[in-house]
């Protein structure tokens, strides 16, 4: 029984994972790192989905990841789209030299 | 047994999540997000989620990872220049993260005090069938509705990737 590991250390690391995706989406320049970032944290929320679907034993929350990993790789492909497009227009990857609607 | 793989696949899963933040090129913050992905496949096995798991492995790891690095080496994107951030993030950007940490983990101590012990197996619903069956009856509608969306998140991408007309 000592062997096992309560669930809410899976949610810790949960919120772990998500607080350094928050951390890179803030603190990184390069627009690829901050896309990253937010797979990061997506990937952070799944776990907490699955693991809020073992405590109450029920399938629905593999169904939200589910949605969650296709919406992901729908984020993924238009987003690596407007950097492509970024890059050309511009031919830079760091965030604040993309800033011409600031004034 | 299963402590010890949670323990093992929950550092390598810390370790290269800080290895994404940290690093400054591109292709070893993606190669770490790999790592991330493929230690959270594991715990997802541990937690009874075998289709979820396989889905992680395949679409996440394999799919979305390809995208990303094969954009990484058509663009040549090397390390970030140092710039001078703000000051305000300087300051409290390190404080602030750790008061969300806090209040997360706060919240979750005292939202679920007593939470179960997960043992392998004991969660017996997460394979295809049952996730499929559930897919097909209860979540149907979004089930369709997601096609619309990846119909559409496919026209943009070419609509966006496509060459530029002068």
């Amino acid at each position: 029984m000592t062997a096992h590991v309560p669930l809410s250390w899976y949610l810790m690391l949960s919120a772990v994972l998500f607080a350094l995706g928050v951390a890179g989406f803030l603190f990184r320049r390069s627009v690829i790192t901050v896309f990253m970032s937010i797979e990061l944290m997506l990937n952070a929320v799944n776990l907490s989905f699955v693991a809020f679907s073992y405590q109450w034993r029920q399938t629905d929350g593999h169904i939200f990841t589910f949605f969650v990993m296709v919406v992901a790789a729908a984020e993924a492909a238009v987003g690596l789209a407007i950097i492509l497009t970024v890059y050309r227009n511009r031919s830079t990857l760091q965030i604040d030299e993309v800033d011409s609607m600031r004034n | 047994m299963d402590a010890g793989l949670f323990f093992l696949f929950a550092a390598i899963a810390l370790v290269c999540g800080i290895n994404v933040v940290v690093q400054t090129h591109p292709i070893k913050s993606a190669l770490s997000l790999v790592g991330v992905m493929g230690a959270l496949a594991v715990l997802y096995l541990l937690l009874g989620a075998e289709f979820i798991a396989a889905v992680q492995v395949v679409v996440y790891a394999g799919a979305i990872m390809v995208l990303f690095v094969f954009v990484i080496m058509l663009l040549n994107a090397d390390g970030e220049t140092r710039v001078s951030r703000a000051r305000l993030a300087n300051w409290l950007g390190i404080p602030l993260l750790i008061t969300l940490l806090g209040m997360i983990s706060y919240l979750i101590q005292r939202e679920i005090p007593y939470s179960p012990r997960v043992v392998f197996g004991a969660f017996g619903r997460g394979g295809p069938r049952d996730v499929g069956r559930l897919l097909f009856t209860e979540y149907l509608l979004p089930f369709e509705v997601t096609s619309v969306l990846i119909l559409i998140a496919i026209l943009g991408a070419v609509v966006l990737a496509r060459k530029e007309i002068e």
